[in-house]
């Protein structure tokens, strides 16, 4: 069976491949949209915390030995930690400023951290291998599916739900979405906003370290592999709608399904083809398809 | 009276001349009394290790060690990112050779970058070295009598590379190829040697430059069933290719990559236990020779110890040989450095002897080697093993067959 000339296995296989790169756009955007919910910050730095993780996890292999799932653990941890130190360092005095502050700021930070990786790692990345738990791979019928592709499915979905759970079904979430609605009437009622912000900056980037650590036995570690990507996740969240925490799950993964189905009937589009979408979901829903307008 | 009136004018018309002849040489020497030469490359995205500062120490070394200085040329080395975008590339060549009087462009990796500084050198009639770009259209279609295009070509790769490939059986072939200038280069020149050969070509996927996630087009490689997924890409878009393959199992599968454009850096950015037994073509390995493992060891000390890849030292070399041509002119103008070059044998450590051909190709041999077992590599940047030599006449396209208007027919 064939559809526009493209037989069904094949493209069985590219949804496939499509979640598996959603996963990380999900992942990336779902941290984006947190942290700007809460803080008003349009995290340009969210790439280059990414590419951080990744770093951090070939640090912690090649300096105390520690392999995959140390990292991914650590990792995250680690990142968030960073994110914690700029958060009370520089960001938290941009939150009554407009937008534009805390982007460029943002930009500014991404721009020093990756050209500090790069001047001291150069541009052609580290190797870092697939955890030997999770080498190999089986063989579907219409795909061979390599077990670390599957895994990064499975958790990063594991992840984006459990996140959304705590933040729409539990108190500290319901605090913390009212703590976005007004600020002053949370800290009111005795709750130490500026901890929660401080704290959610720091979960919202150790998001982002832990999807460098899962990009990193597939890609190289690579000082630029968050540049690139941040742009499109950029486009997911413009997308999903900015602050929307399901939004952004679920425009994860379809924008990655409709990039993975654009490598195969037209390649030479899949870097714009999320692009296209979101110029025409602008014109169309300027505040993005799960996005409440203001 | 008379005689000393006819004299004295005499005199004058000859110092007149006298000066005006010493114009005419101030005229043809060197421009701003310095030889500027402008590393213009990629400084900071997937091609920077292969090329980017590597190219401004290898042109730095090239001028110290042919002391520039004691012979009283007097040169200055710029440089600058073109970030692989033709524009960018076009509007830093032109202001250099308008507003800061560089007299000679040096490097630029991406075919499309170096497709545009080609046309633009060849309307100032500046002078153009190539070593990075690929496109063996810069001697062919795109000749220019500004240009020399010195350490490789997608024609030679696919000549040494395909060749070598489609004589050891490999002959069904699928391409993922980068899609721009180069790529679609590569890919012309080893369908043609593959076709040739009596190979077949069952399909070909193209992606953007600088691709992360290459899983879909190693899908439909796997698909293709094809014996060989030829890479025609590079840098960084070649390792990630090769690194996803392992883990879709594509050589376990029974299927093989030809790294159709592979350099010592990206071997280094695999870890020989992903890149061993790759086979592909080089014109240079630092390991040949007492010369080239004494320049590898000064070159890798100024460059954060990545040694040299074939790109360095073709900007080492092709440097050298700019200078010997400047020196001998007394004169830095383009054109006509460009066709001294072009009418003295090229001598050099790394490349040995050899010529510049009329449409601007550098002509050497080529060597087909195979990436090295880990067990096999006893010390640090020990990667390749030569497999075969390709002899300098065989190893570039034929003069006739490019289609450069400096040819004549």
């Amino acid at each position: 069976m064939q559809i526009f000339g493209v037989p069904t296995q094949a493209l069985f296989g590219q949804l496939l491949l499509g979640l598996i790169n959603g996963a990380f756009y999900a992942m990336l955007s779902l941290g984006l949209s947190v942290i700007f919910g809460l803080l008003n910050i349009i995290n340009f730095a969210h790439g280059a915390l990414y590419m951080t993780g990744a770093f951090v996890a070939y640090f912690l292999l090649q300096g105390a030995g520690l392999g995959y799932w140390w990292a991914l653990l650590l990792a995250p941890i680690i990142v968030g930690l960073v994110g914690i130190v700029l958060e009370r360092s520089m960001l938290k005095h941009l939150y009554k400023l407009d937008h534009l502050y805390g982007l460029l700021l943002t930009f500014g930070l991404a721009l020093v951290i990756q050209g500090l990786f790069r001047n001291q790692y150069g541009s052609s990345g580290l190797p870092y291998g697939i955890p030997a738990q999770l080498t190999g791979g089986h063989a579907l019928g219409f795909m061979f599916l390599p077990n670390y592709r599957a895994w990064v499915v499975v958790f990063s979905l594991t992840v984006c739900l459990g996140t959304w759970y705590v933040i729409e079904r539990t108190r500290l979430g319901a605090n913390l979405r009212a703590a976005t609605e007004n600020p002053v009437l949370v800290q009111a009622f005795g709750i130490d906003v500026p901890r929660m912000i401080m704290l959610t900056y720091g979960f919202g980037v150790g998001l982002a370290g832990l999807a460098g650590v899962l990009a990193a036995p597939m890609y190289q570690v690579n000082p630029l592999m968050g540049a690139d990507l941040i742009i499109v996740v950029f486009a997911v969240v413009v997308i999903g709608g900015l602050g929307s925490i399901m939004g952004s799950i679920v425009t994860g993964y379809a924008l990655g399904v409709v990039e993975g189905f654009t490598k195969v009937f037209y390649p030479e589009a899949s870097n714009t083809v999320i692009f296209v979408i979101m110029a025409l979901v602008l014109l169309v829903r300027p505040a993005g398809l799960f996005g409440r307008g203001q | 009276m008379h005689r000393f009136k006819a004299l004295a004018i005499a005199a004058l018309v000859a110092t007149a001349a006298a000066f005006a002849g010493s114009g005419a040489v101030a005229q043809s020497g060197i421009s701003d009394g310095v030889i500027k030469i402008g590393v213009l490359n990629d400084q900071s995205s997937l091609y920077a290790d292969l090329a980017g500062q590597g190219s401004v120490v290898a042109a730095r070394m090239a001028v110290e060690d042919y002391g520039a200085d004691k012979k009283g040329l007097k040169t200055e080395i710029i440089f600058a990112d073109h970030q692989n975008k033709a524009d960018v590339g076009s509007q830093i060549a032109r202001q250099w050779y308008d507003a800061e009087k560089v007299d000679v462009i040096v490097d630029v990796p991406n075919s499309g970058v170096a497709l545009a500084v080609n046309q633009i050198t060849k309307d100032k009639k500046k002078a153009f070295l190539v070593s990075s770009a690929a496109s063996s259209d810069l001697t062919g279609k795109a000749c220019s009598p500004n240009t020399v295009h010195w350490t490789y070509d997608t024609w030679a790769l696919a000549n040494g590379t395909g060749n070598a490939l489609v004589k050891g059986g490999a002959d069904s072939w699928f391409f993922i190829t980068a899609d721009y200038a180069f790529g679609h280069a590569l890919e012309r020149d080893v369908e043609a040697v593959v076709t040739k050969g009596g190979g077949k070509v069952l399909g070909k996927v193209r992606h953007p430059l600088n691709t992360q996630d290459f899983s879909s087009f190693l899908l439909q490689a796997q698909a293709s069933k094809a014996k060989i997924i030829g890479l025609a890409n590079a840098g960084g878009d070649t390792t990630n290719a090769i690194k996803q393959g392992a883990e879709f199992g594509i050589v376990k599968g029974g299927q093989n990559f030809a790294g159709l454009l592979v350099f010592l850096t990206d071997v280094h950015a695999l870890g020989l236990d992903k890149a061993q037994g790759l086979i592909f073509t080089s014109t240079f390995y630092w390991d040949m020779n007492d010369q080239t493992r004494a320049f590898a060891k000064r070159f890798s000390e100024r460059n954060r110890g990545i040694h040299p890849t074939m790109i360095h030292a073709g900007v080492y070399a092709s440097v050298t040989h700019y200078l010997k041509a400047v020196e001998a002119l007394k004169s830095d103008d383009g054109t006509a450095v460009i066709a001294k070059m072009k009418a003295t044998p090229t001598d050099d450590p790394l490349f040995g002897k050899g010529t510049i051909r009329v449409d601007g190709r550098k002509i050497h041999p080529a060597y087909l080697v195979e990436v090295k077992k880990p067990s096999e590599s006893k010390k640090p940047w020990d990667y390749y093993k030569v497999r075969a030599t390709i002899p300098a006449e065989q190893a570039f396209r034929p003069l006739a067959d490019g289609g450069c208007e400096l040819v004549k027919k």
